[in-house]
Formats: structure tokens, sequence, C-alpha cells
């Protein structure tokens, strides 16, 4: 048990910064409340540098923790600017005022920041899993706190119904995936990752496996928001404030594709027995689920993303359709282990991509409010972000950035992150379902294009209620610093796309017969020669 | 630095200083832009080895995302020059047309045609299928801006419609090429100690595994590089997008769709669709021709009822384009060199002619040849100029027009003889049929343009309802209008009368190409490319 404990350090990082936060929170103090953002981040940054140090694994992919929890760290830290200010607002302005005394058993500030860093802890753990069990609770520990900041994260009685309906539905979907879990160990009497690979290899794949296989795929496509678990979607995102939206697009959704990475990679050792076929990575009946459920989900998300006029609903099914073009990521699989066949690591960077382009879009949002008839409003209005580009400038551009980056417009970020998707998948053979991302990326064009018309080429609306700037700069920050890493990380996205390729390799590719890279070092990456 | 990279840096530098200049500043610094890169491309035409014009010159390239197998690589041949100097002679031209045009946002507009010109260009100057794409696919960004803030009353709509038709069918082109980089990256096959080299969007190199490709395959890539193409071209079932388009942009936006954009399709179908997968153009280059003949016989009927001058005039591209493909899929010496050529005289033509309806727009406020008519009293300059690009876009033998049409159909006629390459004969073989039912589309554009220059230039002065003179320009044309009008005019008399220069500069680079096309139809044939010869795979893989 305890020589795990050299992979879990960032881990550990984080559980050390959620327990000062959790006691700071509560502070008569008003400055050492005011640190918990602070300590937050400097435990996230730790983890981050913590995670590149991590060794390899004797896990099923080897070198996946270091790129993973570091990416996690990173947009960890962007999500943690945008939550700034999120609860509490208003009982720190009437403290401030005098109107009432601090009182600790009404503050919200020390659970959400400590649930927030549960959520990237557990998050941290799905990447570090080594089998069922641990896989379980990891998926757990980051979506219950979730649930929580979902319901504390405004004041309005639809973020109550959001919460209860976020929780409910995960409980559902968490019912299904460990009633799979339990058939995966029933089916192989392991639930350690690389004992059931070695028992599938061995003895093939049996009907209760197989059941337990998609089972658990199913119940994980809660978390990444896929067909036929995204009903929750719209309503929670839009109940939700928009930073707490803004992280339960990449928190879940992380986490669900670092399972579905694990249990696909693990079942892959079944791959030739159940008729894989030629170039498929996966059993059939495994595949040929995901195939459907990838090509579902892009379908679903992108069309009722197009009927959406609230921009948090919009993007709700947008992030539904991300998923989807994910999932083709993992049909198409790990190939020969380069970056361009490899399916694995362009989910893996898609995910950073969609880390980052997505604060962008939220932090818009969350930096716009309006005084409603029960407090501060967020403005979700696809009218409300009219004439952004004249009225505030760094808002409109971020908008429009991202917008575009998210589209797929190249040379932006959200293109280099489409590109491997369809490298890995044509190379896997996958040609329709490549057409259907294709078709798809189209049918997405439609209602991006809205998000930067409204703010780039249309005029402000003179009958609508005024808005104001949110006082919470971290969120401009945020917002900001999302759409300089749209075209930041498009031009230096080489490091990225060669962690990730390292981190997408499976045991098998790690042999040096193969990939050239030893088995517990890190894959020394060959400059080709200049042409 | 490499010229080509001057003449795409030199607008956007132009472009953000737009963006930080007083607004009454802006067209200044634009035109300046502009006219540093039709310096820089003049250095070029000077530069360019014309005896050699096959081979790719001012070759230039860096690694960039070398895990992808990316390199920012430029290159031209005198094809891809050519098409270059057109972009950068209508950049000044639609900078100054817009002096008057454009009172409100100028920065705006400003800084946007400079991007737009600055990604044209490199569509034009990449080797690197994945650069030639990122420039494919932003040019649509700044034409979306254009048409939607700078149009006319249903400009959302043109927009979008532009945006998506354009956007959709180049999604599934890029689908197309990924395939075929993929195709090369196997047959270099699995290299460890090249770990990342495997992929490569390098063209030249491209081109080359392309052809390997099976039947099927060929076919299969040929549709998804269709899909991008053909709307970007824009052939007839998906044509839709551009008469709403162009009725809808600025004159500046008109000239630059007609002129440049709309050639990124034809360039893209010389450039990509004929080398990679020549057997399957020659498989089907019925059926593209026949798409392109009902194109242009449609859109001249649909022209013919037109009243609406630009609505015409775009209609009218759509059939010109469809002799430009004609002769592209005509698979001769004589249909390619036509198609080209098309290409440029189409841009300048067409262009001359939006400008034309521009100008007349500015001073009458109306489009539709209802309401105004008989300009020749008013407007003798204007009146002159008008018949003289009309002339030259029915195809007025010693104008330009003339001169690439002929060649086109000519292709067409003499088409289906490359060595009995194809089984069969008759309507699945081009041939004088195919040639002489599209000849019927330059009847029928002689009688839709002459019938509109009958209406408008000619007959009794006609003014649309509360017509008064424009504020600053006068009633005919100025000196900076007929000052922009001159070098199109120039060029337009100087092709039809001595188009020899521009031919013989086309012809290596043509029959390069239908040495790779022939030579994949003959199999066994060894194709003989001028310039590289050198395979630049990796040792031990293909030769």
């Amino acid at each position: 048990m305890i020589e795990r404990v050299a992979f879990l350090w960032p881990e550990i990082a984080l559980f050390v910064a959620t327990c000062v936060v959790m006691v700071l929170g509560l502070s008569r103090s008003l400055a050492l409340r005011r640190l918990c953002g602070p300590v937050c981040g400097i435990g996230l940054v730790i983890a981050g540098l913590l995670a590149l140090r991590t060794p390899a694994s004797p896990g099923i992919l080897p070198q996946l923790m270091p790129y993973a929890k570091a990416m996690i760290a990173g947009v960890g830290v962007l999500l943690l600017l945008m939550l700034g200010g999120t609860v509490d607002r208003e009982e720190e302005e009437q403290i401030a005022a005098g109107q009432r005394t601090f009182d600790a058993a009404r503050t919200n500030r020390a659970e959400f920041y400590a649930f927030f860093m549960f959520s990237f802890t557990g998050l941290m753990l799905c990447a570090s899993a080594d089998g069922l069990i641990w896989l379980f609770l990891a998926l757990e520990l980051t979506s219950l706190p979730t649930y929580v900041m979902v319901t504390i994260s405004s004041r309005s009685a639809r973020a109550q119904e959001a919460g209860v309906k976020y929780f409910f539905l995960g409980a559902l979907g968490a019912a299904i995936f460990l009633y799979g879990f339990t058939l995966i160990y029933g089916g192989t009497g392991m639930t350690r990752f690389t004992d059931i690979s070695a028992v599938l290899a061995a003895d093939g794949m049996n009907s209760i496996t197989l059941a337990g296989v998609m089972l658990a795929l199913i119940g994980i496509c809660f978390k990444i928001a896929a067909v036929p678990m995204h009903f929750y979607t719209a309503d929670v995102y839009q109940g939700a404030a928009a930073p707490v939206s803004a992280m339960l697009a990449f928190v879940p959704k992380t986490a669900g594709f670092l399972a579905i990475i694990l249990l696909t990679t693990m079942v892959s050792a079944a791959a030739g027995e159940t008729g894989g076929g030629d170039g498929g990575w996966l059993p059939e009946p495994v595949r040929v689920l995901l195939w459907v459920i990838a090509a579902m989900t892009m379908t679903v998300g992108n069309v009722l993303a197009i009927l959406q006029r609230s921009v948090k609903r919009l993007l709700a099914y947008s992030s539904i359709a991300h998923s989807g073009y994910m999932l083709v990521g993992i049909v198409a699989g790990p190939g020969d282990g380069t970056f361009t066949h490899n399916g694995l690591a362009a989910v893996l960077f898609y995910l950073l991509c969609y880390g980052v382009m997505n604060v962008g879009v939220f932090g818009v949002v969350a930096c716009l409010e309006r005084r409603g008839k029960d407090g501060w409003e967020e403005v979700e209005n696809l009218d409300d972000l009219r004439g952004l580009c004249k009225t505030r400038p760094l808002l409109g551009w971020s908008m429009v950035i991202c917008a575009l980056s998210l589209l797929g417009m190249p040379p932006l970020l959200g293109f280099w992150s489409k590109l491997p998707l369809f490298t890995s998948a044509i190379s896997a053979g996958e040609l329709a379902l490549v057409i259907v991302l294709a078709v798809n990326a189209a049918i997405a064009a439609y209602y991006y294009l809205g998000l930067v018309r409204a703010p780039l080429l249309t005029d402000p609306d003179p009958d609508a209620a005024p808005m104001t700037d949110t006082p919470v700069v971290w969120r401009r920050l945020a917002t900001v610093l999302s759409a300089s890493g749209v075209i930041a990380l498009a031009i230096a996205a080489d490091p990225f796309m060669r962690a990730s390729e390292t981190a997408g390799r499976t045991r098998d590719l790690m042999k040096p017969d193969r990939g050239g890279a030893d088995e517990h070092a890190e894959a020394a990456p060959v400059v080709p020669e200049d042409r | 630095m490499n010229v080509l990279v001057l003449m795409i840096l030199l607008p956007l530098l132009a472009a953000a200083v737009v963006v930080y200049a007083p607004a009454r500043r802006a067209k200044w610094v634009a035109l300046t832009g502009t006219l540093a890169a039709g310096l820089a491309c003049l250095l070029a035409f000077f530069a360019f080895d014309w005896a050699d014009a096959a081979t790719i010159q001012f070759q230039a390239s860096r690694p960039w995302l070398p895990t992808l197998g990316l390199e920012l690589s430029v290159g031209v041949d005198s094809v891809a020059l050519l098409l270059i100097a057109l972009t950068v002679l209508l950049g000044p031209i639609c900078v100054l047309a817009s002096f008057t045009g454009i009172t409100g946002k100028v920065k705006t507009y400003y800084a946007w045609l400079l991007v737009l010109q600055a990604a044209m260009t490199g569509v034009f100057a990449a080797r690197d299928l994945i650069v030639f794409y990122t420039c494919f696919e932003f040019t649509l960004v700044p034409m979306y801006v254009l048409i939607a803030l700078y149009g006319s009353s249903n400009r959302a709509k043109a927009a979008t419609k532009f945006f998506l038709f354009t956007f959709t069918g180049s999604v599934i082109a890029l689908a197309g090429l990924i395939y075929v980089a993929w195709f090369n990256a196997t047959l270099v096959g699995y290299d460890p100690a090249l770990l990342h080299g495997t992929w490569t969007f390098d063209i030249a190199t491209l081109e080359r595994a392309a052809r390997e490709m099976s039947a099927s395959q060929q076919a299969w890539v040929l549709a998804a590089l269709l899909a991008g193409f053909a709307v970007k071209v824009p052939l007839f079932p998906v044509h839709t997008w551009l008469p709403l388009a162009h009725t809808e942009a600025p004159t500046a936006g008109s000239v630059i769709l007609a002129g440049v954009l709309l050639k990124l399709g034809t360039y893209g179908l010389y450039r990509f669709v004929l080398p990679f997968v020549p057997d399957a153009v020659v498989e089907y280059a019925w059926l593209i021709a026949g798409v392109s003949i009902v194109g242009i016989l449609y859109a001249g009927l649909v022209c013919w009822v037109q009243t609406d001058i630009k609505k015409l005039i775009a209609y009218s591209s759509v059939a010109h384009l469809g002799f430009c493909v004609l002769g592209l899929v005509a698979l001769n010496s004589a249909g390619l060199t036509g198609a080209v050529l098309y290409m440029l005289n189409h841009g300048l033509s067409t262009g001359a002619l939006f400008l034309m309806v521009g100008m007349m727009y500015e001073r009458y406020h109306t489009r539709s040849m209802d309401e105004v008519g008989g300009l020749a009293s008013k407007m003798p300059i204007w009146s002159s100029f008008m018949l003289f690009f009309v002339l030259a876009s029915v195809g007025l033998p010693g104008l330009n027009g003339f001169v690439s049409e002929f060649l086109c159909l000519l292709g067409a006629f003499q088409a289906g003889d490359w060595g009995g390459a194809v089984g069969g004969t008759g309507l699945f073989t081009l041939g004088p049929w195919y040639a002489a039912v599209a000849g019927l589309g330059m009847i029928i554009a002689a009688m839709y343009l002459l019938y509109m220059t009958g209406r408008i230039v000619f007959g009794e002065y006609r003014e649309p309802a509360g017509h008064h003179e424009h504020d600053v320009l006068p009633t005919d044309l100025n000196w900076r209008e007929i000052g922009l009008l001159l070098p199109l005019a120039a060029l337009c008399l100087g092709l039809g009368v001595y188009p020899t220069p521009v031919l013989r500069a086309l012809e290596p680079c043509v029959d390069q190409t239908i040495a790779i096309v022939t030579g994949a139809a003959d199999s066994g044939v060894e194709i003989v490319r001028g310039g590289e010869t050198e395979p630049r795979l990796v040792e031990g893989g293909r030769p």
C-alpha cells in the first residue's frame, strides 16, 4: 500500500490545502477568509508541479498520471479564478456594511472551496486509479462535492432544482456503473485493471464481463454528459452559477474520460477474442456501443444546441457535443502510439484544449450581471451579448476568440484539438465516424457563429435592461487568460501534444521493440530531422 | 525575408496599424499596405524564374507542431504566383473602391479587408496541406464580417449562409485531405527512429503518395474533396449561397468574392484534386463536366430573368466558373491552360463588373434595371467602361474572356483521347458533345449580358424616384474611379490581344499536371516531373 504514495503526492498536496481551506473559511477575520482562494491556488500549483515528477506506474497506462494531473491542475487554476466571489458575496457585503455579524453557520465559503478542492482531488485520483474500487471511489469523490456546489452556487430556486436533479441522476449513473463494476468483478474475479486485462487476455471475455463493461460505460456516460445519460445537462448548467457550470463542463467530463480510457484499455486485452476484426482495438460489442454513443452524442448535442437562446443552455448542449467528439478518439484507440494515430492521446489533448476554451465562454457570462428581483442575476440570453466587442472589448473579443475556437476555426486551439481526432480515427479506419464528426463540426458552426455574431457584429440593444460588470476581477482575468491561452497554446501546442502522446500510450506500446521507449523511462521524443 | 512571407505579413502588419490609427487615416494605411504587398509581388515577378515555371520557387519552411508532422512552408509555381498577383492587384483596387462607399466602422472594415488579403495569399502560397487549409478556412471569418457588417438589407442571412455552406464543405474536404496524409504515412511505414516524422502534410510528398491509392480510395477522396471545393467554386447544386452573398456584400466584398475567393475552389481542384486522385478524376470527369454544363446553362437562364444587376453578375459567375471546371476536367493542355487562364480573366472582368455596379449603386442607390437605364447619356465614361467589361465577360475576340473560354471549350472538344484510358465512349467520355452543349452557354451569356447592357446603358434615360446627385461624387466617374478601372481594363485588353507570355508561363505547370493524370491513366508510364524529382521520403520506405 505504502508504495502507492509515490504516485499520490499531488493528491496529498490538494488534500492538505483542502484541510487548511476548511478552517480558514470559517475564520472571523475577513483577511483570513479571503485567503481561501489563494490557498487553493497554491495547492493546485504545487500539485501540478508534483504531478510532473510522478514516476511511471505499473498500471495499464504507465505514463498517464503526470500529464493528466498536471493538465487538471492547470485548468483547475483557471477555474479557481472563475469561482472567485461566487458564494457569500451578499453576506460579505452586509457584514462590511455592518448590517450583520459574521456567522460561521451561515457562511458557505469554507464548504465551497473545500468541495472544489475535494472534487479536484477526486479527479486526480481518477488518473491514479489502478482498479475498479479505486476508480469508483475516485469518481464519486469527484462528483459528490459538485452536487453541493451547484446548489449553493446561486440563491435562485433554479439552483436548488438543478442540484437535486443533478444529485438524483448522478446517483442513478453511479448505481449503473457500480453495477457494471460488480459484474466485471463477477466475470473475472479481479478488481485491479492489470489483473483483469491479464484474465481477459488469457480466457477471453465472457458475457458477464461484457455486460459489466457495457453497463459501466453507459453509467459513466452520465459523467461525460453523453447520450443516453445527458438529460440533466442543460438544466443543471443553467441552474448553477456560470463559474460552477464551467467547472461542471470540465471536471466530471475529465473524470469520466479518464475512467473510460482506463476501462477501454483494460478490455482491449480481449479484443482479438470476440472478433475485433482487423484494426479494431476493442471487442466488437464495446466498439459498436461506443460508436453509437459517439455519433448520437455529437448529433443530439449539436442539434439541440441550435435551438437554444440561453447562452448557458447552448454551452451545455455544446459540451455534450464535445463529449461526442472525444468519444471518436476512444473508438479510434491508441493505434501504434504515435500522436497522429493515438486516439487516447487525442482525447487527453482535447480535454486540455476544451478546458481552456470553455473557461472563456462561461467566463464572459460570469462577468456580466444585472440587478434582478432577488439579488444579482446572471446575464444569460444570447441577446445580452450584443455589441459586447464595442461596449466591453475585452469580454467581447474573448467571447469571439473562444467561440471561434470551439467552432474549430484554424488556426485557433480548437482546430488543433480536433485535428488529432480526425487523424487517429482515419488511421483506425473509422471513416464513417469521421464523416459524422465532420458533419457535426459543420452543424456546430451554426450556433457558435451566433456567439460570434452577437458580440462582434450587432449593436447593443438600447431597450435592454442595463448590465453591470461583476466586481470580481478574477473572473475577468480567467476569461482573458482563457482567450489568450486559446491563441498561445495554438502556437506552442507541441510540448502538450507530445506529453499527451506519452500519456496515451498503453503498456503494450511502451515495450522497447514497439515504441522505442523504455518501460519505466519517459519516452524520449525524437525530433525529426530538418528536411 | 522570403518574398511570399512578406506578401502575407505586409497586409497583416497594415491591419494591425489600421486598428491603432485614427479612423480618417485608415483607408490610407490600408492603401499603403496593399501597395506594399503589390511591390513585393512585383519583386517576386522579377525574381521568379519563368523558364522553370513548374518548379516550386521561393520555397521556405520552418517546422511547426512537429508532433503532427506540420511545417509552415510556402512556395509557388507560376499558377500560384499568377493567382497571388491577381489577389494582390485586387487589393488596392478594393481599398480604392471603398473610399466613399464605406462611411461607418471604417477601421474594422479595412482591417478585415487586409486580413482577408493575407489569408488569400496564404492559400496560394501554402506548400503544406494544413497551412493551406488553415488559410482556406480562415478566409471565411473576414468575409463573413465584411458581408454581415457592411452588406445591404439581407446581410445577416447572406453572411451566415455563406459561412455555413463553405465551412460544411471544407470540413469534409479536410477529412479527405487527412485521409491522403494517412495513406502517405502508411506507405512510409512505421519507423521508430522517426517517431513523429511519419506523418507529413507536405504537398509535394503527398502528391506522389496519393497516386498509389486504389480506385475506390481515390473515388472516396474525390468525393470528399469535391464536397469542399465544389461549394467554393461553386458548382451547380451547391451554388445557392453565392447569389445571396454577392448581392448583399459591399462592393469590395463582391469583387474579392468573385475575383479571388471563388478561385480558391478551382485552385483546390487544380492543385489537389487532379494530382491527388487522377484515376478517379479520369473516371468521373464526365460527371463533373456534366454538372458544370448544367451549371453553365442553368445559371445562364437564371441570369436572363434577373432584374437585379448584381445578382445577374453573380449568377454569371456560376456559369463562367462552370467553363473553368469543364476545362479542368478536360485534362488536356488546352483545357487546363484555359481553365487556369480563366481563373485570372474571370477575376479581372467580373471583378471589374462588380466595381461598375458598385459605382452605379453609390449614385443611384438601386441595383434594379427596372429603375435605371440609358445611363450612356448621363455617365458616358461609366458606360464605356461598362460596355468594355461586359464584352470582355461575354468573350468578344480580342478581349481576355474569349481566349480562356475558347481554350476551355477546345479542351472539352478534344478531350477523351488520353490513350484510351477510359473504357467505353459516348456519353461518359468528354468530347465534342460536351463542348457543343457548353458552347450554348456562350450564346446565353451574350444574350443576358447584352440585354442587361442594353437596358441600363442605352435607351431612354431613367432614374429611380427621388434621385438626387451624390454629395461627393460627380455625376460621372471621378479620377479615383477611373484610375482603379484602368489597370483592369488594360489587363483585359492585354490578355486578350497577346496572352502568349501567360500561356507560356502556364505551360510547364499544366504539362506536369497532365503528365501526372495521364501517367496514372496508362499505368506503367514513368512520370517524369520537372523540378523536384528527388523523392523526399524516408530511407527504407517507399522509393
